[in-house]
């Protein structure tokens, strides 16, 4: 053996730590690569920085006006439960096409070549999207004070929003990441997001209160999980529910968000109806 | 070197819906040197690569690579490999340099030792001046040494080269093959796909032709040409010479059978492998004067060999076959095994 520069030896110990630490250490790595590349490029960061200022301007001056309150009160206000819902939602397929594309150029051959943590490629991508919904939900903030959105609660509870709203945008960014494993090109990932999120967003009480849809599209927007997740938020900042018919998800909502949250026990979720709402694929119970 | 064969595959199988892209493959490397698989597109090297760098199972047989099971003990294997596929496996948007600290971090390395890592084979891979561009805006070439830098950051014992030059220039070919032969030189041993005839005879001390999934002939390059024969001679006479004149005197340089053109004044011959065999043709039908236009000597070459253990021409030379052929079937191209 030669100890020319290239040569494959003498080996450099690797550094002694324990398998949950190389997770981190691995996790970390790949996390601060997709920061690296969002740093180099912010223009990347459009989906979560200019399409909700978008979307908020248009629901706000466009739509809003149009849009009455079943109990009343300032739409405004109404809306950014919503759209943090929405902003964070919307992340889900930018993970998928950043994995398709890591497929497809051989990147994730070479990592599971390699004797890092297996596990470490999905939680690292999913951790940095993370913080870029964390950028996206203090847009969604800063826009929302600007157009008259205000928190009528405490400090707690409005942290409590904004940490169910990030629970809820990580648990879609793992529907993201499985879409993008299962999917084979960035471009049909890309659609799929559109077509599976788009509707996701809209049939639901994150733009308008849902008494005015058809009885068929208001039972399926009453138990989107992102109806729940609004009008979650919306109770904790202390904003205008929509009253009525989709007040029981609210405050059932929020009651279990501020449960789990204290660790207490995850109760009485159900929709307005009074049903018992299932466990299983909610948006809540999943984180 | 120890006596535990850098690679060891016994009737290795794998199947891909309809297509058999391995069909019990079994190779034997020794530790240290090139080993060149040779085989057309589909034959199934880059299934093997794959199945030798941990990404697929094999459906059955073994694997081992420096005694160590691919399936069972896929750890300890890609602690000790090397891998750089058929396209650079990097992120476009991180700089050359950022790309070379992530992977080592990956292989293992403290932050510090993968930075001094990475700017030690930037300087040896003559990327030091672009180490800090985004690899987007890297050549061809250029990408093709990076993505080898970044399968040598965790010093591999063996390396897995899948069609290293495909689809680069003249120049950047020569800059691997010479970084090809400094790896073997230090030790490293190098498992090179090829469809490129001349690379594998470049470079590679051993070769297996694979096709279909198999083994069908090993050696070097020289056992496989010798299994072809002899070299070959063609004279094209000025027209109005005398055909059979210089025919006989081309017999008389030669033990094998001689073919005289009357339509094309050309004069062929099997010759011996000798050096100087041309400037004697050419003497003798000087002095015998008779005029030509053109004496080539075709050394048999690991076309030749290739074509009759596998009963068709490499994919560059079969492409211009079916272009010239119109219609010509394709039968062996393509498939998930390519």
């Amino acid at each position: 053996m030669t100890t020319a520069t290239i040569s494959p030896a003498p080996r450099q110990a690797a550094p002694r730590r324990s398998s949950l630490r190389w997770l981190i250490a691995d996790v970390a790595v790949l996390a601060r690569r997709v920061l690296a590349r969002m740093a180099r490029e912010p223009e990347t960061l459009m989906d979560v920085t200019i399409q909700p200022l978008l979307f908020v301007l248009l629901f706000a001056y466009v739509f809003g006006g149009a849009i009455p309150l079943p109990g009343g009160g300032n739409y405004h206000e109404y809306l950014i439960g919503g759209m943090l819902a929405m902003g964070l939602a919307m992340t889900a397929p930018g993970t998928a096409v950043a994995l398709v594309t890591d497929m497809s150029t051989g990147l994730i051959d070479r990592f599971r070549s390699l004797p890092m943590s297996r596990s470490a490629v999905l939680a690292g991508r999913t951790l940095a999207d993370l913080v870029t919904q964390a950028i996206g939900a203090v847009v969604v903030a800063g826009v929302g004070l600007a157009i008259g959105w205000r928190i009528h609660t405490s400090v707690a509870e409005a942290s409590a929003a904004f940490g169910l709203a990030l629970l809820f945008g990580y648990a879609f960014t793992w529907t993201g990441a499985c879409l993008g494993m299962v999917l084979r090109s960035p471009e049909a990932a890309q659609q799929m997001g559109f077509v599976l999120f788009l509707p996701l967003t809209f049939v639901s009480n994150a733009f308008v209160p849902t008494q005015g849809m058809p009885g068929w599209l208001q039972a399926i927007a009453n138990w989107n999980p992102m109806s729940a997740l609004a009008a979650a938020a919306r109770d904790l900042f202390g904003n205008p529910q929509s009253r009525g018919l989709g007040a029981g998800v609210a405050d059932a909502a929020s009651r279990a968000g501020r449960h789990r949250l204290v660790g207490g026990p995850a109760g009485g979720l159900r929709p307005a109806s009074g049903a018992p709402l299932p466990a299983q694929g909610h948006g809540l119970t999943v984180v | 070197m120890g006596e535990t064969p850098a690679i060891e595959t016994e009737r290795l199988t794998k199947r891909f819906g309809s297509t058999q892209a391995l069909s019990g493959l079994d190779l034997t490397v020794p530790q240290g040197g090139i080993l060149g698989l040779l085989g057309p597109n589909g034959a199934g090297k880059t299934t093997a690569v794959r199945v030798l760098a941990t990404l697929l199972r094999p459906d059955s047989g073994h694997a081992r690579v420096l005694g160590a099971d691919v399936v069972r003990q896929a750890v300890e294997v890609r602690s000790r490999i090397g891998l750089t596929g058929q396209y650079a496996a990097l992120d476009e948007y991180l700089t050359g340099r950022a790309n070379l600290v992530m992977i080592g971090q990956l292989s293992r390395l403290s932050r510090s030792q993968a930075r001094h890592r990475a700017d030690e084979l930037l300087a040896r891979f003559d990327l030091t001046q672009a180490a800090g561009r985004a690899v987007k805006t890297y050549s061809g070439g250029m990408r093709r040494r990076l993505d080898l830098a970044a399968s040598l950051i965790g010093r591999p014992e063996v390396l897995f080269l899948d069609e290293p030059t495909t689809g680069l220039d003249p120049n950047s070919r020569a800059v691997m093959w010479e970084i090809i032969r400094e790896l073997a030189a230090d030790g490293t041993t190098l498992l090179l796909t090829t469809q490129y005839l001349d690379e594998a005879d470049q470079l590679a001390g051993q070769i297996a032709v694979i096709d279909a999934g198999r083994v069908v002939a090993e050696g070097t390059p020289d056992q496989l040409k010798a299994k072809v024969g002899e070299d070959r001679i063609a004279v094209q006479l000025v027209p109005g010479s005398d055909l059979a004149a210089a025919a006989a005197v081309v017999r008389a340089l030669t033990t094998g059978t001689v073919d005289a053109d009357l339509g094309q004044l050309l004069v062929t011959a099997q010759m011996p492998a000798r050096v100087g065999v041309t400037t004697d043709v050419v003497r003798a039908l000087d002095s015998a004067g008779i005029r030509v236009t053109d004496v080539t000597l075709r050394r048999s070459s690991l076309d030749d060999v290739f074509m009759i253990l596998t009963g068709h021409r490499t994919a560059p030379e079969q492409a211009a076959a079916d272009g010239d052929a119109g219609q010509q079937a394709d039968t062996e191209q393509g498939g998930a095994a390519a």
